[in-house]
């Protein structure tokens, strides 16, 4: 409590200084792992003089430190679509894009489209998409064979198997069982009840969890130590390992991928936005953005990028997704309130159970 | 005739190289106060350990009322000790510390309450029970510490150096009441202390150790009069230490001549031929002080000196005087009478003294050097 | 006059001066965010931006038994950790402070200390990589043909209570031989004199003496221990349920800053009262006990 605390304290001591120092050619970003490659920081750094600063972080931190600070201390940020507009509902950390100083024509229009749908807020848009990708399951196929969700729960990997105890896992058990939570978004007591049947079972599957992951080397290093033998997973972190073990697979679920989103979105106290849509210019041209999916693995949202990406990859991705596949991913939509705070329970109630 | 309490048969204990306690066998009669008399690193407090336990022999065995103590362990032994700093118990009122034996015997609350408060009571202290121990004086920490051994019935009670820690005054003052509490108790006290005075006031017998061994057992009295070894002579009571040459053998007497060239003379104690290195002591109150000839004994060999200074101490007043030719001091006492209440340094004195007092030892090189340090 | 008076006027201003920086840093660091954090606790949300005085966060404490359990398996757990660490570091100091002294009793200590060179992340990681299913100790096992398989030695409460005693153990060391070594040594002989044995001394002599080191060495690893969270979180995994990460997840991952801060409140009055009971049950003062270890 205390360390959080003084964290908190740390970061208002610092917005405090914040206006102090003068607008820099700096450009800082609040971003996932291997978002922001470093030979792209460097040719941006030629290309426009100005200096990118890193900080890595997760979706519940990055909205935690904006929050924090009322969305100082990062020119740019990159949380996920769907957890956007509830955000900016309650904490408003974010400032509406300006669509004139982006090119718009370096963005695949579908995906464009979705994130607009999802991250619009009193007819203002709050993201740009720039990465997207599924979760899945990946499994050992020498130990275990696992085709959906729930397969995760059958009684030969008691012990043996990993998931991550947040709101994914809540979705693709959900699916798993026969049901579309996103269709019951707008019906709370509905909703309530399909997460506490979720939960009952999540509960009677404890048994079969080795670790609930919190990151993803304790994952991958749960599966190189034959510890793990199938998890729900996200895809190129299976088709990474699948590169080390040829066992190891990923696994599009029957009842379907969930697939995400990860956006461009600007705090509501950046002090560099001129930077940061140049950035978002800068990585979006097709070779570059190629270069970030070979830095990451994950799908850009760029056009053009075929020419410049990895075959192997490529073909990892057609193996995975047949059509079919493809077209029953299902997108996460945006998240009306009060559906965090049911499922936050859920999560805690499994965590607790023994 | 009474039994003999303690019974040590060529104990020895030994530290790597150094012999604390070099195959010592004595006994000490039942209701006795036997002290044990000697400078810091003599063995004393190692012989007492011995006897209480916590130390074991390396040689020779300890019976304790008549029982053999080896492989008896202190908790299990029928003696008890008084520590150099009491060791009273903190944690607990002076009621609790004096039963606290009592408790570890078994002894029901009432009747452990009862003892206690009797014990308490003939120490004089049974108004304070319920006290803390920090909240008594030196003197009344003394008598609990030795309450909490003595309601324990012990057959021997230990007391090492008590009296160290007290001041002056109130050392004076508890050098009387052990002594009485040891005859009203009838308990054998085995008292161990560097100090003669306390020995030589407090002890029926006493040891003088030194080395790890017994120089001399005996009373008070003998070790005064009669040293048999020029350690006791030096280490008990005050003494004039003259080291020299025999040169003259009569019967007893000796004529013991300093190598600057002084002569006196000395009773022999021991073998002495003419030509060996001996040492004579003469007591401070042995030697006679005048300012004319006719006032000294009619018999005695006259030497003259000066007074070097002055050392006034009521009772224990001496003079320092320095011999006329060598310049040798000597200390003697002035007499009560008052007759050299005016003497000042630089005066010229007569003195001489009765040569039957003064002992003459063959001189032990080493133990010389450390009774004179 | 009026001269001391001024001087005692510029003394005072000195002493101030010494302990603005103690008092600005307890102020800046510790009262106001608790003020924060008291604010945050009593408020809740009642639509976007939009918060109102309420007790429902802790209304939510006490209707939800999951939170409940959680707290009190993170108060029972605490008070057996420290309760192991003071068994466990009992003998090791009263070798350090009574045995080994000088020299080698020096050493000792400093072999205590080592591990608190690496951060606790690392020593506990390193605890992980000891004890997962295809580690150190489980393959040990598995040679030494003490089982068939390998054991999974992490993820189950004696884990926690490992990591925990640990983590802990030299904050109770400190404080436990600091007061065995103003332990005189003669009171001992003096109580094994008058006729007790090993188990009755300590009763009735040692642990009176070191009572204060005692219950400073236990408040201050109850409160560490009820602190912790990477400890039972890592070691702890899926069934680790401390009540700090509780707090993590409510502040972190729910943006349920309200909650959590109720739960930090909560915690507290957690430590606040078990330390008043510890005192209490052994009849000391915290000021005395803080002053003597």
């Amino acid at each position: 409590m205390r360390k959080i605390f003084g964290l908190a304290a740390l970061c208002l001591c610092l917005t405090g200084v914040d206006g102090a120092l003068a607008a820099s050619s700096k450009l800082r970003i609040i971003t996932w792992a291997d978002y922001v490659p470093p030979d792209l920081v460097a040719d941006f750094k030629k290309e426009t003089g100005i200096d990118v600063e890193v900080t890595l972080s997760n979706n519940e931190e990055m909205i935690s430190k904006l929050r924090a600070t009322g969305g100082a201390g990062y020119d740019l940020a990159q949380p996920s679509q769907d957890r956007i507009v509830s955000v900016q509902r309650e904490f408003g950390v974010y400032k509406p894009i300006d669509y004139s100083k982006v090119k718009l024509g370096q963005f695949q229009p579908a995906l464009l489209d979705v994130v607009k749908r999802n991250a619009t807020l009193d007819g203002q848009v709050y993201a740009l998409p720039y990465l997207w990708g599924t979760d899945g399951l990946v499994v050992n196929t020498r130990i275990a064979h696992v085709g959906d969700y729930l397969d995760l729960c059958r009684p030969e990997l008691r012990g043996k198997t990993s998931m991550r105890l947040r709101r994914p896992l809540l979705m693709g058990f959900a699916f798993g069982m026969g049901k579309d939570p996103f269709a019951l978004y707008g019906q709370p007591a509905a909703y309530q009840a399909l997460m506490d049947e979720v939960g009952a079972r999540l509960i009677a599957c404890k048994p079969n969890v080795k670790f609930y992951y919190d990151n993803k080397d304790q994952l991958l290093n749960g599966f190189r130590s034959g510890e793990v033998a199938a998890a729900m997973m996200w895809d190129t972190g299976g088709w990474k390992l699948n590169r080390e073990n040829p066992d190891i697979q990923y696994v599009v679920p029957r009842s379907g991928a969930l697939g995400w989103i990860d956006t461009f979105a600007l705090p509501a106290r950046g002090r560099n936005d001129a930077a940061a849509y140049a950035w978002i210019n800068f990585v979006m041209r097709p070779a570059n953005a190629a270069r970030v999916i070979r830095s990451v693995g994950s799908f850009s949202a760029a056009v053009g990028t075929g020419p410049f990406t990895d075959p192997k990859l490529k073909a990892q991705f057609a193996a995975s997704f047949p059509d079919a596949a493809l077209r029953a991913i299902h997108w996460y939509p945006a998240i009306p309130p009060g559906l965090e705070e049911m499922e936050g329970k859920v999560l805690d109630r499994v965590k607790a159970a023994n | 005739m009474s039994a003999a309490d303690l019974v040590a048969d060529g104990v020895v204990k030994r530290f790597a190289e150094h012999t604390a306690v070099d195959s010592l066998s004595f006994s000490v009669e039942h209701g006795g106060f036997f002290s044990i008399l000697g400078p810091s690193g003599c063995g004393k407090t190692t012989l007492l350990r011995m006897i209480a336990g916590f130390v074991t022999p390396d040689a020779g065995d300890i019976a304790i009322g008549g029982r053999s103590m080896r492989g008896v362990a202190p908790n299990r032994r029928p003696v008890n000790m008084v520590f150099q700093q009491l060791a009273l118990f903190p944690m607990m009122n002076v009621g609790e510390n004096v039963a606290y034996g009592l408790a570890r015997r078994g002894i029901a609350r009432a009747e452990r309450t009862r003892r206690s408060l009797a014990m308490l009571e003939r120490v004089g202290l049974a108004h304070a029970a319920h006290k803390r121990v920090d909240e008594l004086s030196g003197g009344q920490r003394q008598r609990v510490a030795i309450a909490r051994s003595l309601v324990l019935e012990p057959t021997l009670l230990l007391l090492d150096e008590p009296l160290g820690a007290l001041d002056l005054k109130l050392r004076e003052h508890m050098k009387i009441e052990l002594k009485q509490l040891q005859a009203a108790f009838g308990t054998t006290f085995v008292y161990i202390t560097h100090d003669q005075s306390e020995a030589l006031v407090l002890s029926d017998r006493v040891a003088v150790m030194n080395g790890g061994r017994f120089e001399q057992v005996g009373t008070p009295q003998e070790l005064y009069y009669r040293p048999r070894t020029p350690f006791v002579a030096a280490f008990v009571g005050a003494n004039n230490r003259i080291p020299g040459r025999a040169t003259i053998r009569d019967g007893e007497r000796v004529e013991v001549t300093t190598d600057d060239g002084w002569s006196i003379r000395a009773h022999a104690e021991g073998a002495i031929a003419v030509g060996d290195r001996v040492e004579a002591f003469v007591r401070p109150e042995v030697a006679a002080l005048a300012r004319d000839a006719g006032d000294l004994p009619p018999d005695a060999v006259a030497h003259r000196g000066r007074v070097t200074s002055v050392l006034f101490d009521g009772a224990n007043s001496t003079v320092l005087v320095a011999e006329e030719r060598t310049a040798r001091e000597i200390r003697i006492a002035l007499p009560q009478t008052g007759r050299f209440a005016d003497l000042k340094p630089g005066e010229s004195v007569l003195f001489s003294f009765d040569p039957a007092r003064a002992a003459c030892f063959q001189a032990r090189a080493s133990e010389a050097a450390a009774a004179h340090g | 006059m009026a001269e001391r008076a001024t001087g005692r006027i510029g003394a005072g201003i000195g002493l101030a001066l010494l302990l603005a920086p103690a008092l600005l840093w307890i102020t800046l660091l510790i009262v106001l965010p608790h003020v924060d954090l008291a604010i945050l606790s009593f408020r809740e949300r009642v639509g976007a931006r939009q918060y109102a005085p309420s007790l429902a966060q802790y209304a939510t404490f006490f209707r939800e038994p999951l939170y409940w359990h959680v707290f009190l398996r993170t108060a029972v757990m605490s008070v057996l950790a420290t309760a192991l660490t003071l068994l466990v570091s009992f003998p090791i100091a009263w070798v350090i402070a009574k045995i080994a002294r000088g020299r080698s009793g020096s050493f000792l200590f400093v072999a205590c200390l080592v591990p608190f060179w690496v951060s606790e992340t690392v020593r506990t990681l390193g605890w992980m990589i000891l004890l997962r299913q295809s580690g150190v100790l489980p393959a040990l096992l598995v040679r030494l043909g003490l089982t068939a398989a390998p054991p999974e030695l992490l993820y189950h409460d004696a884990t926690i209570l490992l990591g925990l005693v640990y983590t802990s153990m030299l904050f109770m060391l400190i404080p436990l031989v600091s007061s065995l070594e103003s332990l005189d040594d003669s009171l001992i002989e003096a109580a094994y004199d008058l006729g007790a044995g090993g188990g009755t001394i300590l009763r009735t002599i040692v642990v009176p003496h070191a009572a204060p080191g005692i219950t400073a060495g236990c408040i201050i690893v109850f409160m560490l221990t009820l602190g912790n969270y990477l400890t039972p979180t890592l070691l702890g995994g899926k069934n680790s349920q401390w009540f700090t990460e509780q707090i993590y997840t409510q502040f972190i991952t729910r943006f349920n800053w309200e909650q959590g801060a109720a739960f930090g409140f909560l915690l507290l009055a957690l430590s606040t009262a078990l330390v008043i009971l510890g005192l209490r049950a052994t009849g000391q003062r915290f000021g005395e006990v803080m002053q003597r270890s």
